[in-house]
């Protein structure tokens, strides 16, 4: 027999409401569970990658670079160079005698290709070790060729995957600030959004539509020029609290540019984020233009949502996520269309949105931090979930315990932001919590 | 145009590899492991190498795909691994109990100087594994060879860690299965089952992962080769080695350790190749071969002449891993296709003395790169220079399929956007047929939408 749990872990699972006590996270992984996480690249390359016309050469062996080869289907409006793989495919040779040439020479190779706008220069593990100078390379190639040239520490041992958002902002942050164009009045940055599914694209369309100013999306369909220029946006309006948050402080701190956190999963929360920005900017005609889309997107949604509503009713839903903050949203957007809730959690959740999810939850939500497999499966069995939401390493298992399955992460293949992307999420639910298959596996 | 940057003129590049045809060995030692049955892959590194691992699996197979890893921290780095792996392989047989962990290395752990072979022995004599369990490892350094290479490395440790002679031969014969499919891997069994011979096939991921859906996540599946089959290889009387690259290092060892003699074949892909194949088990076990299979492969070549006008002269672009692609080569001769360009991003020397023997005389204009900077980025300059009519690799041949209007034709590591790779063969006579059906499939519903109006044919 397997034992459920694992020793040690007992604290990172709560359940809401028979315990006073805070969840545990943020804590590394015990070696040899078989967890959902991931590293340090792998975070700073996810936030990255959506720049579309900036260059991002991994420097590393091969399977780094693999790996992180157009994963996430965060589109782009113009430029695909972000969909291209570059490694710098370091061998045993490099190894011994250090991999600073090859890197030197891959650089000037494919800056004279495709004269991008940046280059982004990620280390890996490896390069963590051999200890090649990234930054004095990049300096080097950033002022023969003129463009900036930005090195990302990101050694995957360097601690989990949230600490590869941090290394991505600090990246990120050498940019802001490098270019000064006037904007209009009204403008806000859109931070923690990766347009996948063209999900971004919906979000400009309403602050269009209330007379917003979108000046640079970081890094959703994300240019090298406006980022440059973000500092002058009056707003940072920031989703995915995991990845964005530390880009949104320093920019605080730097350019005096406040933050607002917001999530555009679900009506509610979709609705305050219009309301939001448009009580910043303390003007009447933007609150009456966000009220009318309010208005105009519920006329529109409600009836269908009630629809679903009706048909969901009692169903039970299971949330395992990268970032606790999303979950939150997921739990609300659930309710909407008449599904509870029973299982929580998220590969690198924090401690105030953990306690958050405790009193939203019904008494008796199972909450766990960093889980595994074996954990999941026991969760969803004991409560009976009828859904699992989760990611790409999630889905076959669900499957297999006959559970319908909905991905919100890098494999969403549909819009699931905005009023439009509920209307997807309701149907998507819909039709995987419903679909005739189940009934053979029972 | 998705890689609208691509240009015809080939520009010399000494370092950089773009949209390669390769990635690193961990993940063929993990797919490796998980062909033995109750093994829990363990990856000895950053959490990042397994949890990618991981999701590339679980994308080609849709399946559940479990695996360990040391979880290594700043600290690891400096210090070393080793309380790592000893927590490591006392938590999975506490929590996960497996029959078998199987280690393998990362660029992290080798480059820092982990020596898990010390580690591993230090576990056994401290009481780490539990009775009647074991750990088996092998090195695979990212920055060295390929993912097929540590494929064939993780083969070649559960021949070290497990092959015995004992004092009863066994009327059997040992398949060492290069990299495919669960489903070729099912057929290669299935064929030697029709003649009536006795097999150990190993490693063998068929119903490891290609699993039923029956309500219940089974950690350990029912498939894959059993300790009691692995040490028994030892007695078997002759060993194949399907694949050059991914499994004769194993058959080598399996002789020096045993006795027991080997041949090295190619995968049985394709009429020649399944012939091969066919004639070896022939003469391995002296048994005959059986009329059934003689009316497979009569079928076969049945197929290829009732299509061969369709089939002749038609160019062909491939990448992949040599083991594949050298029986796939041959086997698009021996239909008069042309394939003109190949890469694989695997080094080795024997892949371009098979692919000159194959191809110097019937297609002199080929071109054929392996190792570092044979990618995907070259085969796309040499398509641009002079167009083909198919493309047969992986999914991510799709990019180039589709801004030049190519059909591709999906075969090889990984397969992210199609299914049916895990479920129907392209080894063996029937698997022959199988891609011959693809292939045509492919190039005719091309002509089919693409031809004049007056140009469509009904009958073909």
């Amino acid at each position: 027999m397997m034992s459920e749990f694992l020793t040690g872990r007992e604290k990172q699972i709560v359940r809401s409401g028979t315990t006073s006590e805070a969840i545990l996270c943020a804590k590394p992984s015990l070696a040899g569970s078989v967890s959902q996480r991931a590293c340090v690249f792998c975070g700073s390359r996810v936030v990255l990658y959506p720049i579309s016309d900036a260059l991002h050469l991994i420097h590393g062996p091969i399977g780094c670079a693999v790996y992180t080869w157009d994963i996430r289907g965060a589109l782009s409006s113009g430029p695909e160079l972000h969909r291209n793989s570059f490694s710098t495919d370091l061998q045993e040779k490099d190894v011994v005698f250090g991999g600073e040439k090859k890197l030197y020479a891959s650089l000037i190779e494919l800056i004279d290709r495709y004269k991008p706008k940046a280059a982004f220069v990620y280390s890996t593990c490896l390069v963590g070790v051999i200890g090649d100078d990234l930054e004095a390379v990049c300096k080097k190639v950033g002022l023969e060729k003129s463009i900036p040239v930005i090195p990302v520490q990101a050694p995957g041992f360097n601690g989990t995957k949230k600490d590869g958002y941090k290394v991505a902002c600090e990246a990120l942050a050498t940019l802001v600030g490098t270019s000064d164009r006037e904007i209009p009045k009204f403008s806000i940055n859109i931070l923690g959004d990766f347009n996948i599914a063209g999900e971004l694209w919906l979000l400009l369309d309403y602050y269009r539509r209330m007379g917003i100013h979108v000046n640079a999306t970081i890094t959703g369909d994300g240019r090298v020029d406006a980022i440059r220029n973000a500092h002058k946006a009056s707003l940072n309006v920031v989703q995915c609290s995991g990845s964005m948050m530390y880009l949104a402080k320093l920019m605080q701190e730097k350019y005096g540019v406040p933050f607002m956190r917001v999530s555009y999963f679900g009506l509610e929360d979709m609705s305050e984020a219009l309301y939001g920005v448009a009580k910043f900017f303390k003007d009447k005609d933007l609150m009456i233009k966000a009220s009318e889309i309010v208005k105009e997107e519920f006329l529109r949604i409600m009836p269908v949502i009630k629809e679903y509503k009706e048909k969901l009713q009692g169903k039970k839903a299971a949330i395992y996520v990268g970032g606790s903050f999303k979950a939150i949203s997921l739990i609300k957007a659930l309710r909407l269309i008449g599904v509870q809730t029973v299982v929580v959690g998220s590969q690198t959740g924090t401690s105030e949105d953990y306690e958050l999810i405790q009193q939203l939850c019904d008494e008796g939500t199972i909450i766990v931090d960093d889980s595994n497999p074996i954990e999941l499966s026991t969760f969803v069995k004991e409560k009976k979930a009828d859904i699992f939401i989760g990611g790409v390493k999630e889905r076959p298992i669900a499957y297999k315990l006959g559970l319908g399955f909905c991905d919100h992460n890098h494999e969403r293949k549909e819009a699931l932001a905005g009023y439009e992307g509920m209307l997807n999420f309701a149907k998507e639910i819909y039709a995987t919590a419903m679909s005739p298959v189940w009934q053979f596996t029972r | 145009m998705l890689l609208r940057h691509t240009t015809d003129k080939i520009i010399e590049r000494e370092a950089l590899t773009i949209n390669p045809a390769k990635t690193c060995q961990p993940v063929g030692a993990m797919y490796a492991a998980l062909g033995i049955h109750g093994c829990l892959p363990h990856s000895h590194g950053s959490q990042g190498c397994c949890s990618y691992h991981r999701s590339a699996l679980t994308r080609h197979y849709k399946e559940p795909v479990m695996a360990a890893t040391s979880s290594f921290t700043e600290g690891t780095s400096v210090f070393g691994g080793q309380a790592n792996l000893l927590q490591a392989i006392e938590t999975i047989f506490t929590v996960y109990n497996p029959d078998v962990i199987a280690v393998h290395t990362t660029c992290l752990s080798e480059t820092i100087g982990d020596d898990v072979n010390q580690i591993c022995q230090k576990a056994r004599t401290e009481g780490y594994v539990p009775e009647g369990k074991f750990v088996i490892h092998c090195n695979t350094p990212s920055y060295v060879g390929s993912h097929v290479t540590g494929y064939a490395n993780m083969v070649t440790s559960m021949v070290k860690h497990f092959a015995t002679v004992s004092t009863t031969p066994k009327n059997q014969i040992n398949l060492v299965a290069g990299w495919c499919e669960p489903s070729d891997m099912r057929e290669m069994k299935r064929i030697s089952t029709q003649m009536g011979i006795k097999t150990v096939m190993f490693p063998d991921t068929s119903d490891v992962l290609d699993t039923p859906l029956t309500g219940k996540h089974e950690f350990y599946p029912s498939g894959g080769v059993t300790i009691p089959e692995l040490v028994s290889t030892g007695d078997s009387k002759f060993t194949l080695a399907l694949g050059s690259y991914s499994s004769e290092d194993a058959a080598t060892l399996l002789e020096t350790k045993c006795k027991v003699k080997f041949s090295v074949l190619d995968l049985p892909i394709g009429l020649q190749a399944t012939d091969k194949y066919v004639m070896a088990l022939s003469r391995a076990s002296k048994m005959p071969v059986p009329d059934s299979i003689t009316a497979d492969r009569g079928r076969l070549v049945d197929m290829i002449a009732d299509m061969h006008q369709y089939l002749y002269n038609k160019r062909v672009a491939l990448f992949g891993d040599p083991d594949t692609l050298v029986p796939l080569t041959e086997f698009l001769l021996s239909m008069d296709m042309k394939p003109v360009y190949i890469v694989s991003g695997t080094p080795g020397k024997k892949f371009e003395t098979a692919m000159t023997n194959l191809l110097l005389k019937k297609v002199p204009e080929a071109k054929f790169k392996n190792g570092q900077r044979a990618d995907m980025f070259l085969l796309h300059q040499w398509i641009k220079q002079e167009p083909v009519d198919l493309l047969i690799g992986n999914s991510y041949g799709k990019y180039i399929a589709r801004d030049e209007n190519i059909p591709l034709v999906r075969v090889g590591f990984p397969i992210l956007d199609r299914i049916g790779h895990s479920h129907f063969p392209i080894v063996g006579y029937q698997g022959g047929m199988g891609l011959i059906i693809k292939i045509l499939n492919a190039i005719l519903d091309k002509e089919d939408r693409e031809c004049a109006e007056e140009k469509v044919e009904l009958t073909m």
